[in-house]
């Protein structure tokens, strides 16, 4: 008994850490330009999709991943300049269509790029289960739940202690005020944007051994996101974290212990009892309207 | 006000207008083709059942147009990818049918947009050859719809039949809940009912799940199993044989021909070392002896295939040579294509050998093929091989 | 506040402008069969009828009540799955099965909008979104019931003992339901109920100051909105005779909103331009092939950047400055 449910705490935590990771995405961008970023899955996509096909042709693996960083940070920034920065005044759903639209497009060029069949990346060392009290787990998933950890810090202290970091805490506040001070503001939503987009990459590709990668994995994984960045109330980043860790832990007890088909409907069940009761997420602090 | 009315209108003929010719400039024409109408997965979790399908279709109506078409006619494709989705695929039926105006259909990657596509064929009576697997296609059979590859019943027998002379009699299930899934999950029922394989567990996963570990844990901690068949298709059963590994089961694992391509055992990598599972004779063309009727043809259509996209062969780029050549041998006998001599001439179809085996079809048999064409492989060191 | 000033020119316009354009829209309905030679052009102009409506229903709630649903094709597929079930299962008359599942879908929304409908902005637009996708989880789910993720087929649809069947009988059910909804829908933007409404859109506290029960009418246009999905939903399975949980799932929610968005937020007449631009495009697209995800993509995001109001809007305020000119 206590095997099986060791199996699905590990299972959980290890998907939980890539929605942790993509919510802390949503977050970062939210913040700065209160933009609900849709394309924040492909992100994900272009790291795995990147880190499998780059290995194939025989770059080193750490090489292949610091390149779809890179390649998914110079999109998410075309994305920021090209459409988010010049619909700032849009509405809310406005947004959220141009988001959409990048991230259709953004599937459409790397079916091209890629094609449209799974990828294969190699686990980072090794496919042997290591034993656990009687649940096995993959070395793989070490990796995800360190690589994550380790980004996790590494946003914290960023934002904590750098002056970037500080001035971008900054506009999230209070955009006004912080351009009054002298902080560009633009460029603060540029650099949410490929932060973000290296956060996403960087999830995408450790989790790809795991998941396949192709093109449209980040569709699921980008809501799943989204869920954990209200959970943990928008624009709070270790929320989003603790959002991610919570719906991907409930989703493997619920996959386990009551059905696996209504496995990705857990998260949304949690999502909604919790608007429902806490209209701003676990974590969220309420807001009042401003007329 | 009357302006601003004026000005919606204009506005809305200016789109429509723009909208119109977009569709208009969509359509082609050329002079007395035999129009060959296709609609595959070439995307979707089917995509590598779908994507050889249409570089064979592609492939093979070019080089026979090269030749010089089909009685001096040349043969046009009108091609579209469903993504795997049931309710594209009927829609780009209804687009064949009514649009191009198609002579012939080549097409339907799964069961379940072949099941789509069905009720439309037989309504605008036009011949249907479908390249999926469910036994529910053919049987009952259905006027204008026939079919290339093995059914899924053929499938679960030969499974059976293989667990017995291994003393395997306990079977665990993991079906997809796609339509192939489901009506090999039947299908395998009934087959170890009739011959006396008790089932101990049935799961299911959902054909775009990339973790199965939770339904594959209860099976772990079953005592009872001895045996795993999965039944699915494309990408879900390598998600399955990955999670099975790495759960450290180590009982038997069989699949069904729903995965018989190489790129299943790239994806799951070394986790399908040791799996068994019923494919036509193509994928082992090699170990065929000289004797079986079928070596010639599938060592040719192996290095056609292999030649033009460096990669290798599958049974499912084999299911969609079959279905074309049937239908362009079917135009030759008919004298035209004349939508119900055609029909007839496909339902006659008698002694083709093609990939899948040697194909007699008949009014009652809409697949027209045996048992023995089915061969149990199993893979090692990363290749087919056959079981003996 | 510009948003409230330009709907309230609109209100403003006589009620004959109204049937000036209810006529125009008839014209159209009635002349275009003329320009669609085969059925399968009548088909894709049915199935942009079918959008039509919803977007008619979605954009009362998206446009005028500024509330945003990322879950309407929930409502369109438990609509589709009623008639399909009660149907085609249990051999009920098709019309009422259509009637049962807008009650049905009536007293869902009812009951959903007023806690959802106090949320606002992105967490508004995550409870619809869950909605949405649990309902279309369930279709895929409940294999017994609902033929699971490759759907069922649905009987045709009868009544007084005749077979609604074929596109050309559809085109003209599907022409008169829409032009019903698109009169219900202009009707109601003009009664005292629409202009709450649009104060609704402005700012919710200004208009509760002044007496407006903002959450009433917020709730019984997102009920409104629910139930046109569903109808159009019941009518759509039988029409096509199969349906599938892909019809109730993210991305059609996604569609609707984009089509009601990119014709034109508040306006009728654009939501019916954008679900018909948005049915027939992906169609003419497949002319692109392997390009036409990433053409479909580009055109959303720029016309949503360069045109943040709309396509109706746009063009309209084109024409008109060339006018001036």
């Amino acid at each position: 008994m206590f095997a099986e449910f060791l199996q699905y705490m590990l299972s959980g935590l290890t998907i939980g850490a890539i929605y942790a990771l993509a919510g802390l995405g949503f977050s970062i961008i939210y913040n700065a330009s209160h933009v609900i970023n849709f394309a924040q899955g492909e992100f994900i996509m272009i790291g795995g999709m990147a880190a499998a096909t780059l290995t194939a042709s025989g770059v080193p693996l750490p090489l292949a991943i610091l390149m779809g960083c890179g390649g998914a940070m110079i999109v998410g920034v075309l994305v920021a300049k090209f459409t988010v920065e010049r619909a700032r005044n849009a509405s809310v759903v406005t947004l959220i269509i141009i988001t959409i639209g990048a991230s259709i497009f953004l599937r459409g060029v790397a079916e091209l790029v890629w094609g449209k069949d799974f990828k294969r990346l190699e686990a980072f060392s090794g496919e042997t289960p290591i034993n656990i009290l009687g649940a096995s787990m993959q070395p793989q998933s070490l990796w995800v739940i360190g690589c994550a950890a380790v980004l996790i810090v590494a946003i914290g202290t960023f934002f904590n202690r750098t002056l970037t970091g500080k001035a971008m805490l900054a506009t999230s506040h209070n955009r006004l005020a912080a351009q009054l001070v002298g902080i560009n503001v633009k460029r603060v939503v540029l650099i949410s944007f490929a932060l973000s987009a290296a956060l996403g990459a960087m999830g995408g590709a450790v989790v790809a051994p795991i998941t396949f990668s192709y093109t449209e994995m980040g569709i699921m994984l980008g809501l799943k996101g989204f869920t954990a960045a209200v959970l943990g109330g928008l624009g709070n980043g270790p929320g989003a974290v603790a959002g991610g860790l919570i719906v991907g832990v409930a989703e493997a007890l619920g996959a386990g212990y009551i059905s696996s088909a209504y496995k990705d409907a857990v998260a949304f069940v949690i999502i909604l009892l919790v608007l429902l009761f806490m209209p701003s997420g676990l974590f969220g602090k309420r807001g009042t309207e401003r007329v | 006000m009357g302006k601003r009315l004026l000005n919606t209108v204009a506005a809305a003929a200016t789109v429509l207008g723009a909208v119109t010719f977009g569709l208009a400039a969509g359509t082609a024409t050329a002079a007395e083709p035999i129009k060959v109408g296709s609609f595959l997965s070439a995307t979707g979790p089917a995509s590598f059942l779908g994507e050889p399908e249409k570089r064979v279709m592609e492939l093979y109506v070019d080089r026979i147009n090269k030749a010089g078409g089909v009685d001096g006619r040349p043969v046009q494709l009108f091609l579209y990818d469903d993504g795997g989705a049931a309710d594209k695929a009927a829609s780009f039926t209804k687009r064949l049918i009514e649009s191009d105006k198609v002579d012939v259909i080549v097409g339907g990657t799964t069961t379940a947009a072949t099941m789509a596509a069905v009720p439309l064929v037989e309504r605008g009576e036009v011949p249907f050859i479908s390249l999926a697997g469910a036994v529910v296609i053919v049987d009952p059979v259905k006027k204008w719809v026939f079919k290339t590859p093995h059914t899924d019943r053929m499938a679960a027998d030969k499974v059976m039949e293989d667990m017995k002379k291994r003393n395997l009699t306990k079977l665990a299930l993991v079906s997809e809940d796609s339509g192939f899934g489901k009506s090999g999950r039947e299908e395998t029922l009934k087959a170890a009912k009739e011959s006396g394989i008790e089932i101990v567990a049935d799961e299911t996963y959902g054909a775009k799940d990339t973790d199965v570990t939770a339904q594959l844990t209860k099976i772990k901690n079953n005592p009872n199993a001895q045996a795993v068949l999965v039944f699915g298709l494309g990408q879900g059963p390598a998600v399955v044989t990955k999670n099975y590994r790495q759960l450290g089961i180590n009982l038997p694992l069989y699949q069904s021909h729903g995965v018989a391509s190489k790129e299943y055992i790239r994806l799951a990598g070394g986790a399908a070392e040791g799996v068994r599972l019923p494919a036509a004779g193509l994928v082992v063309a090699n170990q065929l002896p000289d004797s079986d009727p079928q070596k010639k043809v599938v060592t040719e259509f192996t290095k056609v295939y292999e030649d033009a996209f460096k990669s290798e062969v599958s049974t499912f780029a084999g299911h969609a040579y079959d279905g074309l050549m049937i239908a362009l041998d079917a135009v030759k006998r008919a004298g035209g294509t004349d939508k119900a001599k055609l029909r007839d001439a496909i339902e006659q179809t008698k002694g083709y050998v093609g990939t899948g085996g040697v194909v007699n079809m008949t009014a009652k048999d809409h697949m027209g093929l045996g048992l023995d064409a089915f061969h149990m492989v199993e893979i090692k060191q990363g290749d087919w091989t056959l079981v003996k | 506040m510009v948003q409230i000033a330009a709907t309230r020119t609109a209100a403003a316009q006589p009620i004959n402008t109204r049937l000036l354009s209810l006529a125009a829209l008839a014209v159209v309905i009635a002349v275009l069969p003329l320009a669609l030679t085969n059925n399968f052009y009548l088909d894709i102009a049915i199935l942009a009828g079918f959008n039509a409506i919803v977007c008619v229903g979605l954009n009362l709630l998206i446009g005028y009540a500024g509330q945003i649903s990322l879950g309407h094709a929930g409502f369109f597929g438990i609509g589709a799955y009623a008639s399909g079930i009660l149907v085609t299962t249990y051999g009920w008359p098709p019309i009422a099965a259509l009637l049962v599942g807008a009650l049905f879908v009536g007293v869902l929304a009812f009951l959903l909008a007023k806690p959802i409908l106090r949320l606002k902005g992105h967490y508004l637009a995550m409870a619809t979104l869950g909605i949405g996708i649990i309902v279309s989880i369930v279709l895929r789910t409940e294999t017994g019931l609902t033929g699971g993720p490759d759907g069922m087929m649905v009987d045709s649809f009868k009544i007084f003992g005749l077979e609604l069947y074929g596109e050309k009988t559809w085109y003209w059910v599907v022409g008169v339901m829409l032009f019903i909804a698109v009169w219900l829908s202009l009707n109601l933007i003009d009664s005292p109920v629409g202009r709450a409404l649009r104060a609704v859109h402005g700012s919710e506290v200004a208009a509760e100051v002044v007496g407006v029960d903002t959450t009433r009418y917020k709730v019984m246009v997102f009920v409104v909105s629910a139930v046109f999905a569903s109808v159009a939903g019941s009518l759509f399975a039988h029409y096509t005779g199969l349906i599938t949980p892909a019809k109730a799932d993210f991305f059609k929610s996604i569609e609707l909103v984009t089509m009601v968005v990119f014709g034109g937020m508040a306006s009728t007449f654009g939501a019916v331009i954008g679900a018909v631009v948005l049915t027939v495009l992906p169609q003419a697209l497949t002319v692109f092939q392997d390009y036409s995800q990433i053409v479909l993509g580009a055109i959303l995001m720029f016309t949503m950047v360069f045109m943040p109001k709309g396509l109706l809007p746009t063009i309209e305020g084109l024409i008109a400055q060339r006018r001036r000119a």
